[in-house]
């Protein structure tokens, strides 16, 4: 074991040291840093996803603001149990345009994977202003005043071209249009053709109920295309991934 | 200090510090195969499970180990289990369940499951919905969709007035405070009022009457019982979805709240949506 007595050779030679030292900490760099390169290989090919439209991205804004995910998870394990209570396990696929991703760590209230479309969006309304007006043995705080909370998507643009930035697929089309998109969800009466071309599978309706766009319809619009986007017809689970 | 006696065999680092020396005693044995088993352990976990990611994929391991197959497995033999009944579920005829009681007995326990678990968040874990806030309950015998067997399946398979299923319960009652004056929105509530009970103001009773066979008679019936076609509720009965009163039963004229149930027939299997159909059927109210 001649190289491992070497201690005192390569202790007193200070550019040895650094040199071989370099040689240690790389190897560790290489295993954590490579993998991420390959990161792409890891999502599945399916059929639907696409980036969140802008009053989309801003409920889930307001959805990280709050903290919601102390609470709530967004990521339905392959466990039986699991899928029988909230539908089809959640894939990688599916929080690719997530910055950061939601996943969450603790569920004291249910996860919301797939939380779209299982209730309506006056339940929404009166669940977030009174939880326990609707679920009696809540523990959910009260979210009243996202309703009386206008938001104006002065700095929508901004956000999209941010999403875009650290890797969100928004074309140009997408950006230039960011302002009227936002606006054009929560109002059934607006033009929103563009909308539902550039994002297939939006939603168009005044969520909350009440005229202008408060924070609560930015809200309910992410919470209800929360898991509806992967055509899970087509989807093909690949054992590997 | 009493000097513990040097076992003169450990020898030391060769090192020395100030005259201080250090001794260069061996990993004990069992710490230092521990070690060794660990690794030994590592590499074999790393080559029969999934484990290093490659160019394309990550290796997938000799053992062909999948959570997802894992899970999916645990679902294909829970449907195995139960997959005579649910089949006897699904292909018997719905108004012929209930002759069947071993198909009652699975139906009401299994629906009562899906019940908790899908539903409840709005009709209420025992069903009695929130008048408050306009959610029907399930336990009396007032239908707004028909109570029977058969409607209470559509209705859950379909659900009302929501945007996923074009089979979906459509209606929609317009909002009178557009079309009525004040007067009459007052007349028609009194008349409304005085169907089940006592009205606010009596005299406005007759002009209600003309104002109701106008504008409301043709969804709510001349009579006010209400047309199960279109989900207009049953107005001599006094139960009210959104709040009994001159106040509510005003502000439903002025500005209707048409509720919203998702379709489950995305979501639950046929079965399923049977099983928790013969649920509510059961609860009190079925038709």
């Amino acid at each position: 074991m001649s190289i491992l007595n070497k201690h005192k050779y390569i202790e007193t030679n200070a550019t040895l040291l650094l040199v071989l030292s370099f040689f240690v900490v790389s190897i560790g760099g290489l295993v954590q840093i490579v993998p991420l390169f390959y990161l792409e290989n890891t999502i599945e090919d399916v059929e639907g996803m696409r980036p969140y439209s802008p009053l989309e991205l801003t409920g889930r804004d307001i959805y990280i603001r709050e903290g919601c995910y102390v609470c709530h998870s967004q990521m339905i394990r392959p466990i039986r149990d699991e899928i029988v209570r909230y539908g089809h396990y959640s894939l990688a696929a599916e929080s690719q345009y997530d910055h950061p991703f939601q996943w969450g760590s603790k569920r004291t209230g249910p996860d919301l994977a797939r939380v779209g479309g299982r209730y309506s969006d006056e339940w929404h309304v009166d669940h977030l202003r009174d939880p326990q007006s609707v679920v009696p043995e809540s523990v959910m705080p009260k979210y009243a005043f996202l309703e009386e909370t206008r938001i104006e998507g002065t700095y929508i643009k901004d956000l999209i071209e941010t999403h875009r930035f650290v890797g969100v697929p928004y074309t140009d089309d997408m950006v230039d249009n960011a302002y009227l998109d936002f606006m054009a969800q929560s109002n059934p009466d607006s033009d929103y053709d563009g909308l539902l071309e550039r994002y297939p599978g939006a939603q168009v309706r005044n969520f909350d109920g009440q005229p202008g766009i408060s924070e609560l319809d930015a809200l309910i619009a992410y919470l209800q295309m929360l898991g509806t986007l992967v055509d899970f017809s087509t989807f093909e689970p690949d054992a590997s991934r | 200090m009493s000097k513990k006696p040097v076992k003169k065999e450990v020898p030391t680092t060769g090192h020395s510090w100030d005259g201080i020396e250090e001794y260069d005693n061996p990993m004990p044995r069992w710490w230092l195969w521990t070690f060794y088993a660990c690794i030994v352990f590592a590499i074999g976990y790393s080559i029969a499970y999934p484990a290093w990611p490659m160019i394309n994929r990550a290796t997938p391991g000799l053992l062909g180990y999948s959570t997802r197959q894992d899970g999916e497995a645990a679902l294909i033999a829970a449907a195995q289990a139960n997959d005579v009944i649910n089949t006897k579920l699904a292909e018997t005829e719905l108004a012929d369940i209930s002759k069947d009681p071993e198909l009652v007995t699975y139906a009401t326990n299994a629906g009562a499951a899906v019940f908790r678990t899908w539903c409840a968040q709005c009709h209420g874990s025992g069903a009695a919905g929130v008048q408050a806030n306009g959610y029907p309950n399930l336990l009396d015998d007032d239908w707004l969709w028909g109570g029977a067997i058969d409607d209470i399946h559509t209705t859950i398979s379909h659900g009302i007035r929501n945007t996923m299923d074009d089979d979906a319960r459509y209606s929609e009652m317009p909002a009178f405070g557009d079309i009525l004056e004040q007067e009459q929105i007052a007349q028609v509530t009194n008349f409304v009022m005085s169907l089940s009970g006592d009205a606010d103001s009596p005299d406005m009773i007759a002009d209600g009457a003309i104002v109701f066979e106008e504008n409301c008679a043709a969804c709510h019936a001349e009579d006010g019982t209400g047309d199960r076609a279109q989900g207009a509720p049953n107005l001599t009965d006094a139960v009210w979805l959104y709040g009994d009163g001159y106040d509510h039963i005003f502000a439903q004229i002025s500005k209707a709240r048409n509720g919203v149930m998702p379709n489950w027939n995305t979501r639950l299997s046929e079965p399923e949506i049977r099983a928790v159909s013969i649920y509510v059927h059961s609860l009190g109210g079925g038709e």
